[in-house]
Formats: structure tokens, sequence, C-alpha cells
């Protein structure tokens, strides 16, 4: 085999792979990423319906239901609209009221959202960087400011 | 004053920095009393950053809060083990124990690389000292952590309770050794790249060192996904978040290195290829810290980030992978081609190795970054989670794992597949038999783990073959092939042992198709069934730690009736940050665990429980270790130190080169 031959082995070799995983890459990127949602994106109806998406917010004050067995309900705010979650299984240590949460699942046909991975953070001065965004769109959120959004919390949920 | 000595020996620390970047700029010619000043420099350095790193750990030791980084993250009551850790359980200061290996690594280069050629030596020094010098800026002016506060609090803020555990002292420095110490073999990639001359010898200089950041590496990755492991309490070792891709993509890309360097170094081939991968895998490693350290990625690892002074880290970033891939672009095409081989060859196997190591690179790669150019894009905010790395890297792997075994066997220049096949029989058989017994067994359970399961057995079959092989090449009874199998160069031994080290490995990972998960509310007295496990709660109790308080609930753990040990989860809280954590109770049978974390804790006798019986999880981190200590053995091999003692003949031929 001559070094041309040698060489064009090679890169056609390379070149195949690269576009098998190419199309691998493209066909997982379409089916398998979620996209992040705010309570108000979900009420304006942005959400297809049996779309995985992650739900991002504060969780409303007063609002933590734990029902039977392991299954426990409370409601997602970003200040403006509210969306109730249900999930069943243990609650990250860092889920607090009042706190920044991500939840991931698909909405239910009565307008719930069916969560089945409540994501956990390492730190309680740590807001995820979606949910902080999401807040300073309805603008009830400035940096370094957690106690206006805790502020926030408490009012929506107020009746 | 023990603060401002630490925050003067930094400054110092990159004044000599500068001097080892200028000194090949002072001197052109090779010359014998700068090298010498290089060496010098490079160990100064190291001495002065551990001086201001020693600072710093006496300020934690002795708690002295008027240091704002202390304040910020210990406490009095802390045991000892964890102040210690949390010097670098905080932004500034691990990134001054980066800048600490990353002296380290110039100081080993100066101090065992003695048979570098002088200019060379003076070269690597010199990116060494440039990194540095970023690197040092960085801290000095951005993450300064000598910063005083007045007046002094009396009491710290505590350390982030997840933190306060045995993984921090062990997992950061192993992960950040790997990490940085891929500068080195960046330094000599772009040392060779302006002195202009690549040869095997290079690669010959380069290998240990890319050897032992790998090393290192893998055990900080697999000590970092146990930590997790039982840390967060969620039974997972791996959830391809991006900060733990961030320390998988230099891992893939240093495997690759490792790989291309052999054939270049026996081969004289793939020259350009390892020059690429060398400076590819140490910008993988300043990639990883800076998703880690900006938080720009919402990740569960994430601490104490900060993305303003994470945008700094970029611009180091930029300027370091920019540089070397400009200098690249401009000196690779000059470099001489090498040897010919076959495709079917030992060469064409390993190039086949870093095909797919680096497209599952790229794959990790590009999985980990999409969300950001999304966002950028057009405003959308995605995440991009285990379905698609499953679906994308599993696949790339598969070829190259099955590939191993056949690859380790094949000639240089040109190889003999059914030869080797033949020669892999046995190992072959092994790896279908296991796979037919695991299906007919589980079947139910689907198809992918029996075949994970028949791969793992393969390749540890082959690792075994592959010795047994060598060893009896020339015949011989039992004895004569044992005698001979000791024999064997350690650098083989290690080989097989590092690729048994990726068949554990396997095993491990899919048996984790095979754990049985219970999550119930148990109160006193009941039973929770979990596998051949009965799992009893006797007892909630309250218990004080030195500066936390626990919630423990005690089970008696029996099999087939018979208590055979008692599990005590806990939940506990810190008081200083009012910031409970899960502490996992773990039973461990054989390779296998009985893993219990418990719920929020809501009544008294009542606790929700997250029970799971993993059968063979230990396989996963063993695989780990064993592929490290496979590195051990190859670095303790005669032909791999350099330094060691050559006749006198041959190292007249090595400066002359």
């Amino acid at each position: 085999m001559t070094r041309k031959q040698r060489r064009f082995t090679l890169i056609g070799a390379a070149g195949l792979v690269l576009a098998l995983a190419a199309g691998m890459i493209l066909f997982a990127l379409r089916d398998s990423v979620a996209f992040f949602r705010s309570p108000t994106e979900v009420s304006e109806g942005k959400v297809r319906a049996g779309e995985r998406f992650r739900l991002g917010g504060l969780v409303a004050a007063g609002t933590v239901n734990r029902g039977v067995g392991d299954r426990v309900a409370f409601t997602v705010t970003d200040g403006k609209a509210t969306i109730s979650v249900s999930y069943v299984g243990i609650l990250p240590d860092l889920f607090r009221e009042g706190q920044g949460v991500v939840t991931e699942g698909v909405l239910a046909a009565d307008g719930s959202f069916r969560a089945d991975t409540v994501l956990a953070k390492h730190d309680e001065t740590y807001m995820p960087k979606e949910v902080a965004d999401a807040l300073k769109k309805q603008g009830v959120w400035q940096d370094g400011s957690k106690e206006v959004a805790k502020e926030v919390a408490k009012e929506v949920t107020k009746p | 004053m023990i603060n401002e000595l630490g925050h003067f020996a930094l400054v110092l620390a990159l004044a000599v920095a500068v001097v080892q970047t200028a000194l090949p700029l002072v001197a052109r010619a090779a010359d014998g009393v700068l090298v010498r000043v290089a060496d010098r420099a490079a160990l100064l350095q190291f001495l002065l950053v551990g001086l201001s790193f020693g600072c710093l750990a006496m300020a934690y030791l002795t708690s002295d809060f008027s240091v704002r980084n202390v304040y910020e993250n210990s406490h009095s009551l802390m045991p000892v083990i964890y102040k210690f850790s949390g010097v670098w359980g905080n932004h500034e200061g691990s990134m001054l124990l980066w800048v600490l290996i990353l002296a380290f690594s110039g100081a080993a280069v100066a101090s065992f690389s003695q048979a570098l050629p002088p200019r060379l030596r003076l070269l690597v020094l010199a990116v060494q000292g440039s990194i540095a010098v970023a690197f040092l800026l960085f801290l000095l002016f951005t993450s300064n952590p000598f910063d005083r506060l007045l007046p002094a609090p009396f009491e710290g803020r505590d350390l982030n309770p997840l933190l306060q555990d045995l993984g921090l002292a062990i997992h950061p420095p192993l992960l950040y050794i790997g990490y940085v110490g891929l500068s080195v073999s960046f330094s000599f990639a772009v040392a060779a790249l302006i002195d202009g001359r690549i040869d095997s010898a290079w690669a010959r200089h380069a290998r240990p060192w890319v050897l032992a950041a790998w090393m290192f590496l893998t055990l900080g990755i697999a000590m970092g996904s146990y930590w997790a492991y039982y840390e967060l309490g969620w039974g997972g070792w791996w959830f391809w978040d991006p900060v733990e891709n961030a320390s998988l993509m230099p891992w893939l890309a240093a495997t690759a290195l490792l790989h291309s360097a052999i054939v270049m170094e026996k081969r004289g081939a793939l020259k350009v290829w390892t020059i690429l991968l060398s400076i590819l895998a140490f910008s993988l490693s300043l990639l990883g810290t800076f998703i880690v350290r900006s938080g720009v990625l919402t990740s569960v690892h994430s601490f104490a980030t900060d993305p303003a002074r994470g945008v700094v880290i970029l611009v180091i970033l930029c300027l370091f992978i920019g540089g070397s891939l400009a200098l690249f672009a401009w000196r690779a095409p000059r470099l001489a081609q090498g040897g010919l081989f076959a495709p079917i060859s030992r060469e064409g196997a390993l190039v086949f190795n870093n095909l797919f190591l680096s497209t599952s690179c790229l794959a990790v790669l590009i999985g980990t970054l999409y969300p950001l150019a999304l966002e950028a894009w057009d405003g959308s905010k995605i995440s991009v989670g285990p379905p698609f790395f499953n679906a994308v890297f599993i696949p790339l792997t598969l070829p190259l794992v099955l590939a191993m075994p056949f690859g380790q066997q094949l000639a240089w220049k040109r190889g003999d597949l059914a030869a080797v096949a033949q020669r892999l029989l046995a190992s072959i058989l092994i790896g279908v038999a296991g796979m037919i017994v695991i299906y007919a067994l589980r079947g139910e359970q689907g198809v992918l783990a029996p075949i994970g399961v028949g791969i793992g057995l393969f390749v540890v079959a082959g690792s075994i073959a592959e010795i047994i092989s060598r060893a009896a090449r020339s015949g011989g009874g039992a004895a004569s092939v044992l005698r001979k199998a000791l024999g064997l160069p350690l650098a083989t031994w290690g080989a097989a042992l590092a690729h048994a080290g990726v068949g554990v490995f396997i095993l491990g990972v899919a048996s984790t198709a095979y754990q049985v998960e219970r999550i119930a509310n148990i109160s006193v007295g009941q039973t929770l069934v979990l596998a051949d496990y009965e799992l009893t709660l006797t007892k909630v109790e309250r218990r004080d730690g030195p500066n936390y308080t626990d919630t423990v609930a005690m089970f008696s753990v029996a099999r087939g009736g018979v208590v055979e040990a008692v599990a005590e989860p806990a939940k506990r809280i810190y008081p200083a940050r009012q910031m409970p954590t899960t502490e996992v109770a773990r039973i461990t049978r054989g390779f296998g665990q009985v893993y219990v974390a418990l719920g929020e804790v809501i009544e008294g006798n009542t606790v929700p429980v997250r029970a799971y019986w993993k059968p063979y999880v230990l396989l996963i981190w063993l695989g780990a270790v064993i592929m490290s200590l496979g590195g051990v053995l190859s670095l303790l091999d005669r032909r791999m130190r350099v330094g060691a003692p050559v006749p006198a003949k041959a190292r007249r031929k090595l400066v002359q080169a």
C-alpha cells in the first residue's frame, strides 16, 4: 500500500466514523433534550402536550403538601404565573419553600406538572442560572437580592 | 502576619514565573547556565507557592477568621481534617491548589527530565512558567485567598456541609494532579513546536508525564464518582452532568494521547496527531476548569461558582488554546512523515483507538456545550441529559472496547487478524457464554446488560490471554510459561492490567441494570424487603456530633431471618448553615452494596426511606483503580524511566538527536 492509499483509507475511515457520530448526535439532540420553561411560558401555552421539559422557579411558600406515602405536591412560581407540581419520591435535602427549584417531567391533562426528577443543589446560596434568568425576566429578581425573591414567593401565594 | 507572608510568597512566585517564562528570549542558544537557572526557577516557584499554600492552611487550622476566606468557609468546631481540606473547598483556595500543582509539575520536570535536551527543557519550563504567570495573575487580582476582614468575626460561616467529608480531602487533589499534570505534555508539545524538532525521542520523554497525569485523572474521576454516589443519596454514580463531562473529556483525550504517543515512540508515525492531542488534552482541562469555576452550565456539583471571574478564566483559556493551535497550524506542516503500516497492524489498532476516543470526546463536548450555543443563538434554554449521552457515547465506545483485546495482540507494521482471533478464541467463548447465561437467568430485564456482561468478561479474559500468549510464544510447560510471564516487561503487565480494568468497569456498569430499588415510609418495627435482604427499622434517635446533629434511623439488615449488620442512615443538620445533608448507610456484601438513604423526617417514628440493593456496584470503581494500577506498573518499567541510567553510548546519541 502506498503512502497516498494509506492516507486515503485513514481519512476515509475517520470521515465515516465522524459522519456516523454526527448523525447520531443530531438524531439524539432532536429527541432527547429538555427545554427549560418558566411557569409564565407554560401558562402562555408554549409547551406541546406530552413534551418533556424542565420547569423552574421558586417553590411558593406554604404550598408543599406531603401526601400519602412518598407523594409530594407543591407550587412553582415566577412571580407572575404558578404551576402546581406533583412528584413521587424523596425530595433533595435543599428543597425548601421560597427557594429556587428545577424539576423535570411532563404536563398532565389537567394542566399540572408531573415531575419525575427534582434537581438538587449543593449550596444554600446557589440559585440555578435558568431560574435566576426567568425571574429576572419577570422583574422580580436582581443579582444578589435573594430576599426579594423570597418576598415574591410569599406574596404570590397569599389568597 | 502569616497571612501576609502567604500573600507575599504568591507575588514572589509570580515574579519567578515571569523570569522562568522570559529565559528562552534572553538567550537563543542552549546555554548550560540558563537551563540551570530555569530549573532553579521552577523549584523556587514551587517552594513559594507551597509556602503560600501552607500559610493559608495555617490560617484554616488556627481558625483565623480575620481572613475572609477562612471566615466564609470554616468553623472553629470543625474536625481538623475538614479544616485542612476546607482550604480547597472554595473558589480561591481551589485555584491556589490548582496553581500549587502546576508549580509542582514544573518542579517535577526540572528534577526528573534531566535527559531532556537543554534547549527543549528550557522551552518546556518557559511554557510551564507562562501558564503559571496567567493563573497567578488570576489569583492575585481576582481571587486573592488572603483578603482580610476588619473587624474579625468571632465565628466562621462553616464549610458547605456536603463538603465536610473525606471525599473532599482526596478527590480534588487527585483530580487536579490529573488535570494540571496534562500541562506538562502541553508544554512539551508547544516547546517542540517552537523548537521545530519533533521525533520519537520527544514521545519517549513526554510519555511518562502523560501516563502519570492519566493515572491521577482516572483515580480522581473514580473517587469523585464514588463520593457523589454516597454523598448525594440518589444512588447514581454518573449523571452526565456538565461538571462530570468536564473531567471526562480530558480523560478521553489523555487516553487517546497515551496510545498515540506509543505509536510515535515506537514507529515514528502519528507525530502531528500526537502533538495536536497533547495541546487538546490540556485545553480540555482548561475548559473543564472554566466550566466548573464559572457555573455557566447548571450542574449538580457546582460549588462556589462565580460567573464574573469565570470570564477571566475564559480569556486565559482562549489565549492558551488559540496561541498553541496557531503555533501548531504554523509549524505542523513542516513535520516529517512517519513509518508506513498496514491497516491491520498494531499501529492501525491504535489509530482505531484514537479515532473512536476522540470522536466520543467530541460527542461529549458537543452535548456539554450545545445548551450554551443554543442559548446564545436563539435564547432558548435546554438541558442535555443522560438520554443524549447514553444514545451517543455507548455506541461510540462499543467498537473501541470490542477491538481492544485484538489490538493488544496485533503485530507492529502488519498484523494477522485471523491468528489473533484464534488466540482470542477462549476469551470470545467466555464472553459469549457469560452473555447467554446472564440472559437465560435475567433475560426479562432487557438485552443490554447481558451484552455488557459478555463484553466485560471478553475484555478481562482477553487481557489474560494477552499475557499467556506472550509467555507461551516459544512453547514449554506450565512452569516455564509462568516463569516467562513473570519475566515479561512491566509495561506489558501494565497494559494488560489497565485493559482488564476497563473490562471490570464494564461489568460493574452492566450490573447496575440488576439493582433493586425500594422507596417507602417505614415506621419503627416495620420491615422493608429488598431483594434477599430484610431491613427492619428498630429505632429512630438523635445524636450530636461536633458541629452537627444527626437524626439516625437504625435498621437491622437480615438475610433469611439472620441479622447480618446494622445500617444507620441519618439526616444531618448543621446549625451554622441550617443545612441538612443525607448520610447514606452502605453495607458491603462481596462487590455489592445495600444502600439506604433517608428522606426528610417529619414524624418521630416514621421515616421516608430510599433503599437499594446494588449487586457488583463496587466493580465500577474497582475497575478504575485497576486501570490506574496498570499505569503504575507501566511507569515503573525501566524503559519508561527516561532519567534512569543509560549506557554512555546511548546517552551521547540521545543528546545529539
